[in-house]
């Protein structure tokens, strides 16, 4: 137990360990997290190696950096290296292997890329350059789709003609019923997502118990948040219950943002289907601009290739994203793929399951190998 | 970019019921407080952002424990900083 001295309140880590141990008793459990945002928790507090060996946790698909497919980075570079524009993204996704390079490749080739932290800094660089295009690469979940959705509506009311947006937002649940309905997967339950539930609240994850009868706790990112929904999960199925719990109640409410999830509905569409790096096309799985801002969307203003190009052979982000294998299992991982030069998305972004595992899992793994053989 | 940082609301920025100027780790930047139309805010609340917009309201206590555990983080709470403080949201004017 030498990781739990990093926790906030050791006791009650210790204490809850101890419960999910007594509840998990000799049964094999296996828990998804969805969010990126745990796997990042997970790994850096070595949560892994402090619950019972029969308490798995497997990494799921919500890293929205990690899910966008070569395909749509190779149409961005595209639009970026139209002559004219200035293509405005966030940090992560600069690093993004598309396939041939990334946008900081096309960056130094000399197309016009600028790091942005909010579509609003987008917007401003379009004020502040009417003769140019400005490009916003909007990218996320339902956490960064309003905010989106909040900067079309001002730049339509200030009828600003030279923004537009690339939307690649992505919805939380269709992968969630992907994975649910994937063969090669068996799953006792969820950690639902942190912050996403901000947003959509607790009602839209009603169906992973009621249509596939596995529990779903939605938990905070401290690692005793974690822990207490793990120990929630596991005495649902204890009880014979199987329910959406909310163990993040200080945050999400059960209707989220009503506010958020209205300019949403304004603004976005969803699109028929989209292509999830690793899980293919799933069916309404994203969001697209309605036609009343056709103007700002970047897809009526660009011709975009739209090309679908298919992972690297080397690549097993799409394993790794559905929980099938661990990062460290990846036959690249730790030696052609480093966060320095990813060959996959998951090693981008701090959050991608890999990256997580490179920076702080190794060390957590390599000790508790050692004390174990000790 | 996923990651929610907390701020401090300090005022409304005057003339646009929209923008605030909110304090993460002693420095001001101002963000859209749009999301949150339907909250009564005022300065002193605790808000979570999300690039540059409060995406919700927390409490002081919930404030704190996110703070120290997104310090915990270390290269990727520095990163979002960074981000946070390169940004200049209040000459959108929006
Ligand atoms: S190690 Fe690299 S290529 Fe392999 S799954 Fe992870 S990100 Fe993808």
């Amino acid at each position: 137990m030498r990781f739990v001295d990093e926790y906030r309140d050791p006791a009650a880590a210790r204490a809850l360990i101890g419960r999910i141990t007594d509840l998990a008793g000799g049964d094999a459990f296996k828990f998804m997290e969805v969010c990126g945002g745990h796997t990042h928790t997970i790994y850096r507090h070595g949560i892994e190696h402090v619950l019972p060996e029969n308490v798995e946790l497997v990494h799921g698909p919500g890293c929205p950096v990690c899910v966008i497919p070569m395909g749509r980075v190779d149409d961005a570079i595209a639009v970026a290296s139209e002559p004219g524009v200035i293509f405005t993204s966030f940090g992560d996704m600069m690093r993004v292997p598309g396939s041939r390079g990334n946008l900081l490749a096309a960056k130094a080739d000399g197309a016009d890329v600028r790091f942005v932290y909010s579509p609003l800094d987008a917007l401003r660089i379009a004020v502040e350059h009417p003769d140019r295009q400005v490009v916003f690469f909007a990218v996320g979940f339902e956490t960064t789709a309003p905010s989106t959705a909040l900067t079309v509506l001002s730049a339509e009311a200030r009828g600003i003609s030279n923004f537009s947006v690339f939307s690649n937002h992505v919805t939380i649940v269709p992968p969630i019923k992907a994975i649910l309905e994937s063969p090669d997967l068996r799953l006792d339950g969820f950690l639902g997502p942190g912050h996403v539930s901000t947003v959509v609240g607790q009602r839209p994850y009603r169906f992973v118990p009621e249509r596939y009868g596995k529990p779903l706790v939605t938990a905070g990112f401290e690692p005793l948040d974690i822990l207490q929904a793990i120990y929630m999960l596991l005495a649902q199925i204890r009880e014979g219950r199987c329910q959406v719990e909310n163990q993040y109640a200080r945050v999400v409410r059960e209707d989220g943002n009503p506010r958020a999830l209205q300019v949403l509905a304004l603004v976005f569409e969803l699109r028929p289907h989209f292509e999830w790096r690793g899980l293919g096309f799933i069916s309404q799985s994203a969001l697209r601009l309605r036609s009343r801002f056709a103007g700002l969307d970047a897809e009526r203003r660009f011709s975009i290739p739209g090309l679908r190009v298919a992972d690297p052979k080397a690549c097993q982000c799409g394993e790794v994203l559905k929980g099938v294998i661990k990062p460290w299992e990846c036959k690249v991982f730790g030696t052609a793929c480093t966060p320095e030069t990813p060959i996959g998305t998951c090693m981008v972004s701090s959050e991608g399951a890999c990256a997580a595992y490179y920076n702080f899992g190794r060390m957590h793994r390599e000790a508790a190998v050692a004390l174990r053989v000790r | 970019m996923c990651l929610g940082i907390p701020g401090q609301l300090v005022e409304m920025v005057d003339g646009n019921d929209q923008l605030a100027r909110v304090e993460v780790s002693g420095v001001t930047r101002v963000v859209n407080v749009g999301l949150l139309e339907d909250e009564a805010l005022g300065a002193g609340d605790w808000v979570l952002i999300h690039v540059g917009f409060a995406l919700a309201k927390i409490d002081e206590e919930e404030a704190e424990l996110a703070l120290a555990s997104l310090q915990l983080m270390g290269r990727a709470y520095g990163d979002e900083l960074e981000a946070f403080w390169a940004s200049r949201i209040a000459r959108a004017g929006s």
